[in-house]
């Protein structure tokens, strides 16, 4: 007698919706952001993003062969990476240096730890947190927002040779006609000066910063709209977000002279960026209901005590990463109830 | 006012393919082929065989042990055969059938309605087992079991079960709309059984004609039919309870426990059909739909095989490749049209690539914690099915993997294509497997423990009893050394002459020796107060007979060698 | 100085009587290391293993004088989980060891058997029924599947045979569809 039966188990219908289908819508989400960063800074960011973003596909694909897994490339993973990395880095960062960042999120962020879905932490922050180390100066030169050459010349430190360290981009600047550029991030302004740059500047993107962190309105536009389709849990962002301005209040309480306005907190650097995009990265934050608040908290409370009490004028990166390797604890000190279970049975 | 479960999910309902046709009776096939288990629970006991004329509605096979209900003929005819037919079970494995072929008379086996009201409760509910009722929702666990309340108990909620969540499935749809007047009927037996404070019949808005003519044939009665919002799945015995009541069923116990009792308005149906006409369980009303030429709702005999049923539906379109039997969410997928529709069998959707396309391979798992917004049971799927691939079954159950109703929610929405719930299958049914082995060792264990004490003390009564003995001979001596006797002892020690003759063979001896000892040792261990009471005397008589019957055998044995080996 | 001697013997007769009491009132009957691994072993006391039953060997085993690999009826998976519980290295089974085979149950030939008793005196878990000059049955659900009655029967009537899977033991398999698992 035949198997009548094929090991083809129920359900025999899905939803449709695949991994490829949430990284692609991602990556839509993004494109708005990489067109303002574009036009705010032209063709350096332009560069940088298609340079940062080539390198973490070349990357994928290149470990793939090596392992002789199958194409990686098409679940758009890698490009949700590359992408976040650049938003992440100055505008004029040498491309070298970003191809570097590319492989080193990629390789070691992702690949070491199986690729996908396996990976402890967020791979672009392991490339920005490597370069944030291997090259401290180029990531904290910053370039003023709408030069007006953006479109026509790339800032000299962009094409760095590799292996060499960027000239100095004080000269370009100078030649460009914009207005009282300090070089420095409005949290560097305020940390080091004590000048709050005015909410005008931080929204209108105006401010200095990383290519992708100035429009703070553009990317929650952005996360909603992710969020409404649900290809992220908007839980975490508001999680973050609340608990560092309610940091920020309470620190503003007790010495308003010092301690900025939480409006100035949310909106200055990459606090938003990281909050909506990388926070959410769906491998590495937990899964439990509870859990979610937790992690976006802790997120939100470290950045603004790295903020203020650090070394650092940014905590965002740090603070996100610190939130991914406890995540495995959080999701396990917080196994929600099971349906029928009566409350005074679970530990 | 009414509660809702956690997660949940809205795949596409397919379900106007079928509902819009009235159902139809499907003609006779020409064989049926009628498994002995139908339900969860013990297997039934045969008592026809081949050959044998049956009458429709005659038993086929009796329930054998409290959870079981029997099988009886579908219709009128001829025995073919009692032996293994592929059969609706995942395994593929075969088991016992019946199989039928119609003498096309239909000729009803005596039988009449019951007075239910005038008997024992008890006495009804066995008469439900010797009629084969099962819940007809999908579990086919037996209805009586699910009725016997003990008297600590008591039923607040009966609930009757019309969701009907899954898609495609119309039968209860348009069981409702067709008859409803004897579904309240057989509410009413049910109330009669439990006898509850409350009765809710759970139906779900996307069935608003059979909501009104439930509604229709529940006037005047305080029967209430609660319309329930589209979800998958609502019809789950747990999900449907707690969106009636909001009462959550623990895991692990029954719906009773919380005081509530659930059936399907189709066992309803099935039990008005007994009482009220003296009809067991012998065909039930079955969607057959999917790529089929006139989707559309049958009264099938139970046995009828999936294709015959098909082809009574226009028959499948080009492209078919295959039937779930049931829903496509927790259904069975076959590609033998051979097999036979059975009590738990409520739809037959044909198969098709462009319908039901093959899933692609599965990706890792993301942490997108979809499966965790949908699940009704509150679990983390992601975390079991991790759990599961690595084995790591301890753990699997700490996250409560037997809380999982299988209901493919998580599976349906993974973005990754994991198949969820066969992991969970897999790990369930290992687990059973090792509590089996588990079980198996601990008696082996204690058996072996309990041998070789006995053994222990085998020896132990062996070594008195030569004390004893010896005794025995020291003082005879200094008798005999007192007043020496003539011819006492040689009787005492004289060999038995079969013993004797047998010595120039010495293998053949020593087994003698060898059986006689342990023919003792038996004895001893079966009936150690009767030995204790045997005198040495018998003890050789009994020695002498072993060992001349053993002799017996040998020289049979021997024969049959030699015969053999002529052969 | 006095001080500081008084302190600490004072803290090491305190520690003392603590670790004193706790000796006498979680004091653990027995080895527990024996009984976890005799939990481990399948209890199938065929002896396969060189020593006379499970319970023997799980006692060899516990004083590091038997090898783990020594359990053939336990499969690898035995092995593996002695050697978690005992935080050795998994071994394979060595070439003297006799390779695992499918449980199977003993079958007595009822035509041939004798009713001679030896293989109820070899069962080690009184799985035969019957007395001498009485054809003798295995009761299925007790036999362990260790062989031991098959080499004293004279007749040689009893064999083994494999159990069939039915669609109660029957199990569902690893999923195939996933690519991950295919890999590994």
């Amino acid at each position: 007698m035949s198997q009548p039966i094929e090991l083809r188990a129920a359900p025999h219908q899905h939803s449709g919706r695949s991994v490829p289908v949430i990284m692609r819508n991602v990556v839509y989400s993004m494109l708005p952001i990489c067109a303002f960063s574009v036009w705010q800074y032209g063709l350096s960011a332009l560069a940088l993003l298609l340079t940062v973003t080539a390198a973490c596909l070349l990357t994928e694909r290149l470990l793939n062969r090596a392992s002789a897994q199958p194409n990686t490339l098409n679940d758009w993973s890698a490009a949700i990476t590359g992408i976040l990395l650049a938003l992440t880095l100055p505008p004029a960062f040498p491309l070298w240096m970003g191809v570097v960042s590319g492989f080193v999120a990629i390789a070691i962020g992702k690949a070491l730890f199986g690729g996908l879905g396996y990976n402890v932490f967020n791979p672009a922050l392991v490339g920005r947190a490597f370069v944030q180390a291997a090259f401290p100066v180029a990531i904290t030169t910053w370039v003023p927002a709408f030069a007006t050459q953006r479109f026509s010349e790339l800032v000299p430190s962009t094409l760095t040779a590799p292996l060499m360290m960027p000239p100095d981009v004080t000269a370009w600047i100078k030649q460009q006609s914009v207005d009282a550029f300090t070089g420095a991030t409005p949290l560097a302004r305020w940390k080091f000066e004590n000048v709050a740059v005015s909410a005008n500047d931080l929204l209108s993107g105006a401010a200095t910063a990383s290519t992708g962190e100035t429009s703070a309105i553009l990317i929650l536009l952005c996360g909603l709209y992710l969020a409404a389709r649900k290809f992220m849990d908007w839980r975490i962002p508001v999680a973050v977000l609340a608990s560092a301005a309610a940091t920020a209040w309470l620190f503003q309480l007790y010495d308003p002279a010092h301690y900025p306005s939480p409006l100035f907190v949310l909106l200055s650097g990459g606090l938003v960026l990281g909050a909506v995009f990388m926070a959410t990265d769906m491998a590495t934050s937990p899964v439990t209901p509870l859990g979610v608040w937790i992690y976006g908290a802790v997120i939100g409370v470290v950045t603004m005590m790295i903020r203020y009490f650090g070394g650092l004028t940014e905590g965002v990166m740090y603070a996100i990463l610190l939130g991914n390797a406890l995540t495995p604890f959080i999701d396990q000190f917080t196994q929600p109830r099971v349906f029928g279970a009566q409350k005074d049975e679970k530990p | 006012m009414l509660f809702h479960f956690h997660g949940g999910i809205h795949p596409d309902e397919h379900k106007l393919e079928s509902s819009e046709r009235p159902s139809a009776r499907a003609p006779l096939p020409s064989r049926l082929i009628v498994p002995l288990q139908q339900h969860i629970g013990a297997k039934t006991k045969a008592i026809v065989q081949a050959g044998d004329k049956v009458l429709k509605g005659q038993m086929l096979a009796r329930a054998d042990g409290m959870v079981s209900a029997a099988v009886h003929a579908p219709t009128s005819g001829t025995v073919l055969s009692v032996d293994l037919h592929a059969v609706p079970h995942p395994s593929g494995l075969p088991d016992l059938c019946v199989t039928i072929e119609p003498d096309g008379e239909e000729r009803w086996i005596e039988h009449a309605p019951l007075d239910y009201r005038a008997m024992p409760r008890a006495e009804l509910l066995a008469k439900l087992q010797g009629a084969g009722i099962v819940g007809l929702g999908g579990a086919t666990f037996p209805t009586h079991v699910k009725l016997s309340i003990n008297p600590a108990q008591t039923v607040e909620t009966l609930v009757l079960n019309g969701a009907e969540c899954e898609p495609w499935i119309t039968t209860d749809d348009r069981l409702m709309r067709e008859r409803a007047a004897e579904i309240v009927q057989g509410i009413e037996i049910l109330r009669y059984l439990v006898n509850p404070a409350e009765t809710l019949v759970g139906i779900e808005d996307n069935k608003p004609q059979a909501i009104a003519a439930m509604r229709q044939a529940c006037t005047g009665t305080d029967i209430q039919i609660i319309t329930v919002p589209t979800l998958y799945p609502t019809g789950g015995e747990k999900q449907l309870i707690k969106v009636l009541t909001g009462k959550e069923v623990p895991s692990g116990v029954r719906p009773l426990n919380v005081g509530v009792s659930c059936s399907n308005v189709a066992t309803a149906y099935a039990i008005h059909r007994l009482v009220n006409h003296g009809e067991p369980m012998i065909s039930r009303l079955i969607t057959v739909t999917g790529s089929v030429r006139t989707p559309q709702n049958f009264e099938v005999l139970i046995g009828t095989p999936v294709e015959e049923l098909v082809k009574f539906a226009g028959g499948a379109l080009p492209g078919s490749n295959g039937f779930i039997l049931g829903g496509p969410m927790m259904g069975l997928h076959v590609s033998n049209g051979q097999l036979p529709v059975v009590k738990a069998t409520n739809c037959i959707i044909v198969e098709s690539a462009q319908l039901f396309p093959p899933p692609p391979a599965a990706m890792p798992c993301i942490r997108c914690t979809r499966c965790v917004d949908v699940c009704p049971a509150e679990l983390q799927p992601q975390e079991l099915h991790w759990f599961a691939k690595s084995t790591n079954f301890g753990k699997a159950q700490e996250y409560n993997l037997f809380d999982c109703i299988e209901c493919g929610a998580c599976n349906y929405v993974c973005p990754s294509h994991i198949p969820l719930v066969q992991y969970f299958r897999f790990a369930k049914s290992e687990i059973w497997a090792r509590e089996r082995e588990k079980r198996a060792a601990d008696a082996a264990r204690e058996r072996h423990e309990f041998r070789l004490l006995r053994i222990e003390r085998e020896k132990q009564e062996k070594a008195e009893k030569l004390a004893q003995k010896e005794k025995a001979a020291l003082a005879a001596k200094a008798a005999a050394a007192v007043a020496p006797a003539t011819d006492s002892a040689p009787a005492a020690v004289q060999p038995a002459p079969a013993a004797a003759e047998s010595a120039a063979d010495g293998a053949t001896q020593s087994r003698i020796q060898a059986a006689i000892d342990r023919a003792k040792e038996q004895a001893a261990a079966s009936k150690e107060k009767d030995t204790d009471i045997l005198t040495p005397q018998q003890l050789a008589e009994m020695a002498e007979i072993e060992a001349r019957r053993a002799d017996i055998r040998e020289i049979a044995h021997a024969d049959a060698k030699q015969q053999q080996e002529q052969q | 100085m006095l001080t500081a001697l008084l302190v600490m013997s004072g803290i090491a007769i305190v520690l003392g009587a603590v670790l004193g009491f706790s000796a006498v009132k979680f004091k653990v009957e027995g080895n527990p290391l024996v009984e976890k691994i005799d939990a481990i072993l399948p209890q199938t006391q065929c002896g396969q293993c060189g020593y006379p039953g499970c319970r023997p060997y799980a006692e060899a085993i516990a004083s590091r004088e038997a090898d783990i690999n020594r359990c053939p009826p336990g499969g690898e998976e035995g092995i593996r989980k002695l050697a978690d519980l005992l935080g050795m290295e998994f071994k394979p089974f060595g070439e003297d060891t006799a390779a695992p085979k499918a449980k199977a149950v003993a079958f007595i030939d009822e035509n041939v058997c004798i009713g001679c008793t030896l293989c109820i005196q070899a069962c080690p878990v009184d799985a035969i029924a019957g007395a001498a000059k009485q054809m003798h049955t295995i009761i299925a659900a007790e036999c362990t599947g260790c062989e031991l009655c098959v080499a004293p029967c004279p007749v040689n009537c009893i064999s083994m045979v494999t159990l069939p899977e039915t669609a109660q033991t029957w199990k569902w398999q690893y999923p195939v569809n996933d690519k991950v698992a295919s890999e590994k």
